[in-house]
C-alpha cells in the first residue's frame, strides 16, 4: 500500500467531478473498504423482522464480506452476530434460513444462543480427568462477535462500530420520510432474486443514484413510452450527500382508467404492447409518486417502481464482483388484484427485467475495460453541475458525487489539487 | 399453480416421444436465436415463468419472467429484440430425462432437466443455467403445445443477467 494515505489513487478535484478508476479494481482499497467502510460507522442492512416472525428464526447475510447471521431470540427479541465460531473459525450457521433452538458449530460442536453467547463446550472438563480446557476458561469470553443493531419501520439495520450515530440521525430527513411512507403498513416478503455482477460494487450505488441513464440506457421506458428524462421528479439528498432519494411523478389522477388502473404511459410510444397488463399502475400515493429510489450509504436501496416494491442489498465479494439481493414485498392487507399487478411488473424489475437488466450488461462493460486499461485515469461526472445540491429536476448526476463525497470522508482521502501528484 | 409429478404412472410411447421433441424443437428455436418461434409452442392463454428455485422451495413467488399470455411472450420476443440489451451471446440448451405423465382430461405433465450453457464475443463458454423444466401440454389438432411451462433454476444467482428465455 502505497504510504500517501490515498493508495495511490489521485482525487483531483474537490468536487468530486472525477473519480479515479483504480478505485474499481485495487484489493487494498477493498480491503480498506471492508475495514473503513462496513466495519466502520455505517448502518448496513442486514434483513426485515417479517423474515424472523418466530422466535428462533434467522436468516443468513453479509455486511461487505463478513458473513453475519440475523435471529430472533426466545423472548422474542432480535440479534446479529458475526458467522464464525469463536473456536476454531468454522462458519456456524449453514442454511440461508431456518429454525433452531441453539447454532451448533459442526466442527467441534460449540454452541451459541440467539445472541451469540457460548452456551456449549464439549468435554469442557476433559474426560476422565484427562485433557479438558485450562481451569480459567471463560465462555463469557469466547462469543460470537455481535452487530449492534437498529431497527426503523421492520428493517433491521447492524454496525460494528461503536461511533455510529443513531439511525435516524444517520439517515437524516428525507431517508425517514420515504421509508416510513413505504413501510407503514405490514409487509410480506414476496420472494427474492439474486444476481452475480462481475463489477465492483460501487458502479451498482453509483447506478441507483444516476439520473442520466434511466431514459438512454433503459430504453423499454422511452420505445414504450413509459419515462423520460422530461417528467417531472427530484433528486434529493437532504442532510447527507452520500444517500439519495431519487423520484419522478407521473399520472394524474383524471388520466387514470378503469379498476383505479391506468398505464404508466407518458407520450406517444414507438412500439405498443400486445399485453398492456405489465405496465398498469394503482395510485398508491397521494403524492402521485410513480418512481421511488432510495438508497442508503453504503449498499442499502429502497426502490418503488410504479407498484413494485424492493429492498436491494448490494453485496461486495471481491473488487470485480458483487451480489445483488433483491428482497421483493406487498403489503399484507394487499386486495388479491392489486397483488397481480405487482407480480405482473414484477417483469420490469429483477435480473430479467425489461427496466433493469441493461444495468448488469453496462457495470460489466465498465468493469472490463476499466479493468483492461489497468484502472488508468479518471470518470467524469458533471451533469447536473458542480455543486452539492438537492435538485428538483433528474438531469443530473449530482447524487453519485454526493455518495463520493461521503465515501472519501469515511475512508480518510484527501481530494483537490494536491492529490494528483500521481497516477 | 405449480406442476410436481406425483405418481409413478409414468406415459411412455408416442405421446412421450413428442412432448420430448416439444421439449427439443423449443429449445432449438432459442438456440437458433429464432425468437419469433418461441410463442407459438405455447396456446394462446399459455404461461411462462421462470421461478427460482430459492423461492419456489420457501412458498414464495419472486418470478424472474411472469407471463400468463401468448401475447405477453409476443411482447419479451418484440422488446427482446428491438428495445433491450444485453450481453452478446450464444446459448445452447441441453435437455434431460424428460418423464411424462397423463394428468387427464388431455393434459399431460412433463418434467426434464434442463442445462443452458452461454457462450460470449471471445468464444468463452460457461455454464449459465442449470434446472428443471415443469410443463403442462395439450394436444391440439394432434401437435402438442404448452399450456404452462415453469422453468426452475437451481442456478438462483444468475450472472449476470437473463434476457433469452431458458
Amino acid at each position: 500500500m502505497a504510504p500517501d494515505g490515498n493508495v495511490g489513487l489521485s482525487w483531483p478535484k474537490d468536487d468530486l467531478t472525477m473519480i479515479p478508476y483504480g478505485v474499481y479494481i485495487n484489493a487494498d482499497i477493498f480491503d480498506l473498504e471492508m475495514e473503513r467502510i462496513f466495519h466502520g460507522p455505517s448502518w448496513n442492512y442486514i434483513g426485515l423482522e417479517v423474515e424472523i416472525p418466530e422466535p428462533g428464526d434467522f436468516v443468513t447475510t453479509s455486511v461487505g464480506t463478513t458473513p453475519v447471521v440475523l435471529n430472533r431470540g426466545r423472548d422474542g427479541s432480535i440479534h446479529a452476530f458475526v458467522n464464525r465460531c469463536a473456536h476454531r473459525g468454522a462458519q456456524v450457521v449453514r442454511e440461508t434460513h431456518g429454525n433452531t433452538k441453539v447454532h451448533t458449530c459442526i466442527y467441534h460442536q460449540w454452541s451459541y444462543d440467539h445472541a451469540g453467547k457460548l452456551v456449549g463446550v464439549p468435554y469442557r472438563n476433559g474426560i476422565h480427568g484427562n485433557g479438558g480446557f485450562p481451569n480459567d476458561f471463560e465462555p463469557g469470553e469466547h462469543c460470537l462477535n455481535k452487530l449492534r443493531i437498529e431497527i426503523f419501520h421492520g428493517i433491521v439495520f447492524g454496525t460494528f462500530s461503536e461511533a455510529t450515530p443513531p439511525l435516524v440521525e444517520y439517515m437524516g430527513t428525507p431517508l425517514k420520510e420515504r421509508i416510513e411512507a413505504l413501510c407503514t403498513r405490514p409487509i410480506k416478503v414476496t420472494g427474492y432474486q439474486r444476481q452475480r455482477v462481475r463489477g465492483n460494487w460501487k458502479l451498482y450505488i453509483e447506478n441507483v443514484k444516476d439520473c442520466y441513464h434511466g431514459s438512454l440506457l433503459h430504453s423499454f421506458n422511452s420505445c414504450f413510452g413509459m419515462f423520460r428524462s422530461t417528467q417531472r421528479g427530484s433528486s434529493v439528498m437532504g442532510e447527507h450527500p452520500y444517500h439519495s432519494v431519487l423520484t419522478t411523478y407521473g399520472v394524474a389522477e383524471s388520466e387514470m382508467v378503469g379498476e383505479n388502473l391506468g398505464a404508466i404511459a407518458t407520450h406517444k410510444p414507438k412500439f405498443e404492447l400486445e399485453d398492456s397488463s405489465v405496465v398498469n399502475v394503482f395510485r398508491e400515493h397521494t403524492d402521485g409518486m410513480v418512481t421511488t429510489i432510495l438508497t442508503m450509504f453504503p449498499c442499502f436501496v429502497l426502490a418503488q417502481i410504479a407498484n413494485h416494491l424492493g429492498f436491494r442489498l448490494i453485496r461486495p465479494i471481491s473488487p470485480d464482483e458483487f451480489e445483488l439481493v433483491w428482497t421483493n414485498f406487498e403489503y399484507v392487507d394487499d386486495e388479491p388484484w392489486q397483488s397481480e399487478v405487482r407480480r405482473k411488473q414484477g417483469n420490469l424489475l429483477g435480473p430479467a427485467g425489461y427496466l433493469a437488466m441493461e444495468d448488469a450488461e453496462a457495470l460489466e462493460l465498465a468493469q472490463q475495460s476499466i479493468h483492461g486499461d489497468q484502472g488508468k485515469g479518471h470518470a467524469f461526472i458533471e451533469l447536473g453541475g458542480r455543486a452539492f445540491e438537492d435538485q428538483d429536476h433528474l438531469v443530473t448526476e449530482v447524487p453519485i458525487r454526493g455518495f463520493w463525497k461521503g465515501y472519501c470522508e469515511i475512508m480518510g482521502f484527501a481530494t483537490g489539487d494536491d492529490t494528483a501528484a500521481s497516477s | 399453480m405449480t406442476t410436481t409429478m406425483i405418481s409413478n404412472r409414468t406415459v411412455t410411447g408416442e405421446i412421450a416421444e413428442q412432448i420430448a421433441v416439444l421439449n427439443y424443437r423449443y429449445a432449438q428455436a432459442i438456440d437458433d436465436r429464432r425468437l419469433d418461434d418461441w410463442p407459438d409452442f405455447f396456446v394462446e392463454d399459455g404461461r411462462y415463468l421462470i421461478h427460482p428455485r430459492e423461492n419456489r422451495d420457501r412458498g414464495l413467488e419472486g418470478y424472474w419472467i411472469y407471463c400468463d399470455s401468448k401475447r405477453m411472450m409476443l411482447d419479451r420476443v418484440l422488446s427482446l429484440k428491438e428495445v433491450n440489451l444485453y450481453n452478446i451471446h450464444y446459448d445452447r440448451h441441453s435437455i434431460s430425462n424428460v418423464l411424462v405423465e397423463d394428468a387427464g382430461g388431455g393434459v399431460y405433465l412433463a418434467r426434464s432437466n434442463y442445462t443452458v450453457m452461454q457462450t460470449d464475443t471471445g468464444g468463452i463458454s460457461t455454464m449459465f443455467s442449470v434446472g428443471e423444466y415443469f410443463d403442462q401440454v395439450v394436444f391440439i389438432d394432434g401437435e402438442p403445445r404448452f399450456k404452462e411451462k415453469i422453468v426452475v433454476p437451481d442456478t438462483f444467482a444468475v450472472s449476470p443477467l437473463v434476457a433469452i428465455p431458458l
